[in-house]
């Protein structure tokens, strides 16, 4: 809640700042400023790299700031580490008082620290001590070692002078303290905007966590063998599915009974998420290879098959009737109309394809796998190895995201007439 | 040897709701060797529908087109198309484009190249030889379409209103063109045009078609287009008996439409 709210300002900011920033400069005269409709002109909005730049770093700020970074000057309040104490006051059953202190001392998780020396104390009431990890809470039995705590209606009544009863909680300076139902209090120091570790690690962790692992591995593989690994499966399932998907497509979009036989399980196929498939292909074929790149096989077979039926009926029928008035043969008018007519469709088809095959092999690594991205994150957090979890994240992005750039590049390079007909 | 002749066709759509659109009745038409034919007629008249029996693209319900003394079965190098825009190959240079018929034909390579030059340069093109189609004007494209017809030497060219997109001016030069290539390959012509003074330069023989059903309305046989040849086509233009004519088809043509509309409303 807190982080959309920072995220929002942000934003805010850093656009008003631009603006202004933009509004003390001299105009440039390139021909979209000489625009003088832009609201609603699609072709006048294009990304602005300023603000991209900013995005991100952004993102990369808050990140440090909730995580405490140290490349970060700036942090939201972290939890309390330190020493700190709270006195309780204990009642007789009898009526009679007495007051001791609790010290705690609140330290990093998976630090050793000593305990702290206990308060003398005058009266039945004897001081207590307690060592709590950071963003946790420790139980004290603050009655257990005074003299009579032991005695029926023996109890704790206040802290720091403020009275407390079962199930209720009361402020002390660094902290909380609540009294469970048998009477022991729980301490819970105050625990920050900051995020813990292994919900969020801070940047330089996932940093060094991958440098690491790219010179360790994990679980027996490197990461590169991991990233391959999820990375090979998707091509072969790719490659399978193109080769199979696009001539079914062209035969569905040339011959009636091809679109007829294949027609009910094409459209009956299409919707049906290739992670539903995980459960039955395991149960077919494993959680080896196979398995992995059959799925993969079927998610990309639909879209290429959709892409090359849809590339053939999008062919203009002048277009067609053109070449068999210039001599064509059937075979000829396949090769050098219909194909490269349709190469527009592959290519868009193609590119959705990679993307779901990127995010199925994923998946299916999740589930099951010796190795691949899915397996590395879904086994890093079974052991709370959330810096391993995020790292394989953003590393699952940057490839997914890489996959599409190159596939933009290769059909800006093999089809430069797309949309251009 | 040469001759097209359009022997008594009649062309009728059957409906999915069951009705049926009768497109052509009975048309019946001899072209000989070389004839330039330019084909007018309002909207629906059936004159697409016509062009589309003798290019082969559909087979009549009755009737048939003969050419070289053999029935048209299907579309064929010997009849060639210009459309009126999108049927050129934007994955293919303008070169490569020209080149399609000989190259299908598997006509050698050397004689293949010496004849697109040539058209090139009758076209006006040889500086966008390499250049693809999407990096042409609408102008330059038809002439593209206009020299890959020709460089498959067809016997019969067949253009379905192929100036239509132009702007005025370029479409006065490509008619100018049009003349000049038809005088100078002695190619035979069928030309449809919605312009009545296109129809009136271009056409040898001019053709007014009737609608509902689709049938031939009146023959011309008109002097302009011998008159243009090499001429400028505004001086053509400007004989009394060019504004004459076009008056009269003018108005035999705005007749059948009025007659629609009021059919139309008659129906409503
Ligand atoms: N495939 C078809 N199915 C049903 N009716 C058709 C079909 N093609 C054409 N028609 C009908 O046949 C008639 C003639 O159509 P056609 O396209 O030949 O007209 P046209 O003279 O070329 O018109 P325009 O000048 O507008 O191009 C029209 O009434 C049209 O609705
Ligand atoms: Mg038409």
């Amino acid at each position: 809640m807190t982080v959309a709210l920072i995220y929002v300002v942000l934003f805010v900011a850093a656009f008003a700042a631009y603006n202004f920033y933009v509004r003390s400069r001299e105009q440039s005269k390139d021909y979209t400023s000489l625009k003088t409709v832009t609201f609603g002109d699609e072709s006048a909005v294009t990304a602005n790299r300023f603000a991209s730049i900013v995005s991100v770093v952004a993102l990369f700020a808050i990140w440090g700031a909730f995580t405490g970074s140290k490349l970060m000057p700036l942090h939201v309040p972290g939890p309390f580490v330190g020493d700190s104490a709270f006195t309780y006051t204990a009642t007789k059953p009898g009526g009679e008082t007495s007051d001791a202190t609790v010290k705690i001392r609140v330290h990093k998780v998976g630090e050793n620290v000593e305990l702290p020396e206990p308060d003398p104390s005058t009266g039945f009431a004897k001081g207590d001590v307690a060592k709590i990890g950071a963003w946790r809470s420790g139980l004290v039995r603050a009655q257990v070692n005074d003299d009579g705590g032991g005695e029926d209606g023996y109890k704790v009544t206040a802290i720091d002078g403020k009275p407390i009863a079962p199930n209720q909680t009361v402020r002390f300076a660094n902290g909380t303290v609540s009294m469970t139902p048998k009477g022991s209090l729980s301490v819970k120091p105050d625990s920050g905007w900051q995020m813990e570790p292994i919900w969020l690690p801070a940047p330089e962790a996932v940093v060094s966590r991958l440098g690491e692992i790219a010179s360790e591995g994990y679980k027996n593989y490197t990461l590169w063998e991991h990233l391959w690994a999820s990375l090979s499966r998707v091509l072969a399932g790719f490659a399978l599915g193109s080769i199979v998907g696009i001539p079914l497509g062209y035969a569905m979009g040339l011959s009636s009974w091809f679109r007829g036989w294949f027609d009910p399980i094409v459209e009956f196929m299409r919707p049906v998420p290739p992670l539903a498939l995980i459960p039955l292909v395991i149960i077919w074929f494993g959680i080896g290879e196979e398995g992995k790149v059959i799925l993969l096989f079927l998610a990309a077979l639909w879209i290429m098959t959709i892409a090359a039926r849809a590339g053939v009926s999008g062919v203009n029928i002048s277009k067609v009737h053109a070449a068999y008035s210039l001599g064509a043969s059937k075979k000829q008018l396949l090769w050098r109309v219909i194909v490269p007519n349709s190469l527009p469709e592959i290519f868009t088809g193609a590119r959705v394809a990679m993307g779901v095959c990127w995010g199925t092999v994923v998946a299916a690594e999740l589930v099951a796998a010796d190795r691949g991205a899915g397996m590395m994150i879904v086994n890093a957090s079974k052991f709370q190895l959330t810096d391993i979890v995020i790292m394989g994240i953003i590393l699952i992005g940057i490839i997914g995201y890489g996959i599409d750039i190159l596939m933009r590049m290769a059909e800006n390079y093999l089809v430069p007439w797309k949309g251009k007909g | 040897m040469g001759t097209l002749i359009i022997d008594d066709v009649s062309m009728r759509f059957e409906l999915p709701n069951g009705g049926a659109v009768q497109a052509l009745k009975n048309v019946s038409l001899e072209l000989k060797k070389g004839e330039l034919m330019s084909v007018l007629g309002p909207s629906g008249c059936g004159k697409t529908t016509l062009l589309n029996i003798v290019a082969g693209f559909l087979s009549p319900t009755e009737g048939k087109v003969i050419l070289n003394e053999h029935d048209v079965i299907g579309p064929a190098a010997e009849r060639g198309m210009v459309f009126q825009q999108g049927a050129l190959f934007e994955w293919m240079n303008v070169r490569k484009n020209i080149a399609f018929g000989p190259d299908m034909a598997g006509k050698p390579a050397e004689e293949t190249n010496a004849k697109v030059e040539s058209l090139l340069q009758i076209v006006g093109l040889q500086d966008f030889a390499d250049k693809m189609i999407y990096e042409l004007s609408g102008g330059m494209q038809q002439r593209v379409a206009l020299a890959r017809c020709l460089a498959n030497d067809p016997d019969v060219i067949l253009m379905d209103e192929p100036l239509g997109a132009l702007d005025a001016l370029t479409r006065e030069k490509m008619q100018g063109l049009v003349l000049k290539l038809w005088k100078e390959t002695g190619k035979t012509i069928i030309l449809i045009t919605h312009s009545v003074e296109e129809a009136l330069l271009l056409g040898e023989r001019l053709l007014v078609m009737a609608p509902r059903p689709g049938r031939i309305h009146k023959e011309y046989q008109l002097p302009f287009a011998e008159m243009g040849v090499g001429k400028d086509l505004r001086l053509v233009k400007k004989e009394p008996q060019f504004g004459k004519v076009r008056e009269e088809i003018l108005s035999m043509i705005w007749d059948m439409e009025e007659e629609i509309m009021g059919r139309q409303e008659d129906a409503a």
